[in-house]
């Protein structure tokens, strides 16, 4: 940066942070397990691994968000404790987040000042403002509302208000999820400048080609191990994919062709859904179809439209139109969920506290209330409080669900015992369609191969299971199609056992375009 | 006669200014106090109280800044050190500073003050016309014009004021960039209970020369109210204050006429104004975004 080299600046090549060993446990859940990582000075260096690697975890770390278990950080040659964001602000590192943190209601200046010690005047603050979005074509006007700006825009902003602060290191967590192509383009030919005025840039992404058009090393993380760290350029996109996902996800246990007759059992065809919110992903005409005993998976990484589609398929929204949504031919596109379920339908959205089930309310409270629709619990409005208990103490009996005492509340239970009671609730009542988000996020191995085998079992049985996942071994352990959702558009489905986990992976990560199904089609 | 009128309604209006500009300034820093009439009642009842026994004006104030100080430090401790319900704790203040009030007021009613000189500036009173309304007005009157011209350059000149607003606007935000958001509310909130219990202070001291049990009638709801009216900007209060304050006086001389409206109607004017004002904001987006303080009324808990 012109003019404002710091007198101790390290020159390219000299590493800027080192970390060894890091760990950090939430719990039982180990989020870094020995992290080692290093950049130099005026380094791009992207950070890969899929959701839940524990990238966002290390990041933090260094960003005095969190503390570290144990391991350490070396800054400019000497060993730090990172105490706060303050702090590392002050050691010259600065970050900018997935999720903006700027003042709506205020302008863009007002929003860099607060950011900034104070004394200096907003005009003289101004100034500066404009002077840099020159020097590096950002394009950021000072007295703009941060309301008005595009999400783009907003995320220059943030940029700005952290290069003012003359750091050496810049964080980006996977800063191009809420960007446009041309905005993406953009970014990284100012990330570039940046590069070459002797910024580091830690990038976090999971977009394999990104990586390898910006990055000059890459460091690899899979569930909070440090797999390798690579010169970006030096390996393909499905390399990179290989070493992000790991390569024994090939262990196929349960698929084939289904036993039964494929009949098309619930179909989705042409589903359009505009972003409620500016962080919400849009979904563009998502066909598919589920056949009696089989699995489809849908696989995609987080925040490709996951949410948006289970809304739509559960019936929380049901703005689709008609006709979209379909099961055994009949309309279900405008029912909401207990109309759904009357249907035979059985759902498990992603968040077991609060969205699958009410943490303050019992186990036979829980059971009731996707229940009451099919008039099994409750007969005139009265509820049948024996038949609910007894319905709850089944549905634990039946699923392994380990009970600290009789009828708990929700939130006593484990995550992975939570998860099987509400996915156990909805398998008990064999619905002819399943439909369940992430079905084994967060829980150990034991509760995830006990869920995996029942939703198995209900697809032998004959009905249908849509499985929206991340997680590439669940996919390829289970189902018996597999659709990837990226960027609200979902690919055509393969049958699993001809593809890869290589291919899918090169999908979710958007460096291969999706055949989209339906594409040609003339609805 | 129409001298008179336009006097008494700015008069009516002081009281109105200093509690909506103080709550002004707490709601900009995201905290909503419904206690406002609470406030300006402990702030009455107090002025009147000291006044009397000290015989001096300017004590009286003081003592009616420090009640309705104290009593929104009680808030103050409840909502921001305890995290409770804003809106239920801000009622809760209102009932107990009638109550308070009443009980230790008591012995004060029916009692008068008696020689209390007015602050007035010479000269300049005895101009024609302009000298009556303009300038014969008690320091405080004058006093609640600089407080309105104050806090609007502290809300958009100063930084700190930019701080209240951006803790107003976004709290995790702050407190992400290491500013002390319960802090800087528990200020704002002091500030608003000191401008309150000035409002209040006037009642007995300038309006009517003694004290009545829940004296204020309904000008804390009113000044609440107002603030919305003025969608948060400082000038507008001034302006929706004399408003309000004509529309209560036109109450009174309305009955004195003779009209035929129900007074009721007159009451509900300011209300009314105020739905319509609420109205037209969340009917323009830019407008409720650049004004009114996101985080109103939502707790603050720090890292989370």
């Amino acid at each position: 940066m012109t003019g404002s080299q710091r007198p101790d600046e390290t020159s390219p090549g000299t590493t800027l942070l080192a970390a060894t060993g890091i760990c950090k446990h939430f719990g039982d859940f180990t989020a870094n397990d020995d992290v080692g990582f290093e950049i130099e000075a005026g380094e791009i260096h992207a950070l890969l691994g899929e959701n839940g690697a524990g990238k966002s975890t290390f990041v933090k770390m260094v960003y005095g968000l969190l503390q570290p278990d144990s391991g350490q950080i070396i800054w400019r040659g000497e060993p730090v404790t990172i105490r706060s964001p303050q702090h590392a602000r002050e050691l010259g590192i600065g970050m900018v987040f997935q999720h903006f943190s700027l003042f709506q209601a205020l302008t863009v200046a007002e929003n860099i000042a607060l950011a900034l010690p104070p004394g200096e005047s907003l005009e003289d603050l101004s100034e500066r403002v404009r002077a840099m979005s020159a020097e590096y074509g950002i394009g950021v006007d000072p007295d703009a509302r941060i309301h008005n700006l595009s999400v783009g825009e907003q995320q220059r902003v943030e940029i700005v208000r952290c290069l003012l602060q003359d750091p050496s290191l810049l964080i980006m967590d996977e800063p191009t999820s809420v960007l446009t192509p041309q905005e993406t383009e953009q970014l990284f030919d100012v990330l570039r400048r940046f590069s070459k005025a002797g910024v580091a840039i830690l990038f976090i992404s999971h977009k394999l080609e990104e990586i390898r058009s910006l990055t000059r090393r890459a460091t690899v993380l899979r569930r909070g191990r440090n797999v390798g760290t690579v010169e970006s350029a030096s390996r393909s996109s499905k390399q990179l994919a290989e070493m992000m996902v790991g390569s024994s996800v090939g262990d196929i246990d349960g698929q084939g062709a289904p036993k039964s007759e494929p009949d098309v059992l619930f179909a989705v065809g042409g589903l359009d859904r505009p972003p409620a919110t500016p962080f919400a992903t849009p979904l563009r005409n998502l066909s598919f179809v589920a056949r009696a005993g089989e699995v489809l998976g849908i696989a995609g990484i987080a925040g490709n439209g996951q949410d948006e589609l289970m809304e739509a398929l559960t019936g929380e929204w049901t703005g689709a139109g008609q006709n979209v949504i379909t099961i055994n031919g009949r309309d279900i596109t405008r029912d909401g969920p207990s109309r759904r379920r009357q249907h035979s339908i059985g759902f498990v959205p992603e968040e077991r506290n609060g969205h699958a089930a009410v943490p303050g309310m019992s186990l036979a409270d829980n059971a009731l209330l996707t229940s009451h629709s099919l008039g099994e619990v409750a007969s005139r409005g009265v509820i049948d409080s024996d038949r609910t208990r007894q319905m709850a103490a089944e549905i634990a009996g039946a699923f392994d669900v380990r009970l600290p005492q009789e009828n708990p509340m929700a939130s006593a239970l484990s995550g992975g015992n939570l998860q099987k009671f509400v996915v156990g609730r909805e398998i008990s009542k064999q619905p002819s369609l399943f439909i369940v988000s992430q079905p084994t996020w967060g829980v150990d191995v034991g509760a995830a191969l006990f869920i995996r085998r029942a939703m198995l079992e209900l697809a032998e049985s004959g009905s249908a299971v849509v499985m929206i996942s991340q997680d590439l071994e669940e996919i390829f352990a289970i189902s018996h199609r597999v659709a990837v959702l990226h960027d609200g558009q979902m690919s055509e489905p393969m049958v699993t056992a001809d593809t890869t986990a290589e291919t899918v992976g090169l999908l979710m990560g958007g460096s291969v375009p999706l055949k989209t199904a339906g594409a040609g089609d003339a609805a | 006669m129409y001298e008179e009128l336009i006097l008494t309604v700015l008069m009516t209006s002081v009281p109105l200014v200093y509690a909506a500009i103080g709550e002004l300034v707490v709601e900009r820093s995201g905290v909503l106090n419904l206690g406002v009439e609470g406030m300006m009642l402990m702030g009455a009842v107090a002025a009147f109280g000291v006044a009397m026994v000290s015989g001096s004006l300017f004590l009286g104030v003081l003592a009616g800044a420090l009640a309705g100080m104290l009593t929104a430090s009680l808030f103050g401790i409840l909502v921001l050190g305890f995290a409770t319900n804003q809106v239920a704790t801000g009622l809760a203040l209102t009932i107990f500073g009638t109550g308070l009030s009443g009980l230790v007021g008591a012995p004060l009613i029916g009692k008068a003050i008696e020689g209390l000189p007015q602050i007035s500036l010479p000269v300049l009173s005895d101009l024609p016309v302009v000298g009556k309304l303009v300038f014969s007005h008690d320091l405080v009157a004058y006093g609640s014009v600089v407080v309105v011209v104050a806090v609007a350059y502290f809300l958009k000149r100063t930084r700190a004021g930019l701080v209240l607003r951006a803790i107003g606007d976004n709290h995790d935000s702050a407190h992400a960039l290491g500013y002390p958001v319960l802090g800087v509310r528990f200020a704002a909130v002091l500030f608003g209970g000191m401008m309150a219990g000035i409002g209040g202070a006037y009642l007995p001291l300038m309006l009517t020369p003694h004290w009545a049990e829940g004296m204020t009638a309904g000008r804390g709801w009113i000044a609440l109210a107002l603030v919305v009216f003025a969608s948060w900007m400082p000038w507008r209060v001034l302006v929706g204050a004399l408003i309000f304050g004509g529309i209560t006086i036109m109450q009174l001389a309305g009955q004195a006429e003779g009209w035929t409206i129900p007074s009721q109607f007159l009451s509900m004017l300011p209300y009314l104004a105020t739905i319509i004002v609420l109205v037209l904001i969340s009917g323009n987006r830019e407008f409720a975004l650049a004004n009114s303080p996101a985080c109103l009324g939502r707790a603050f808990h720090a890292g989370k």
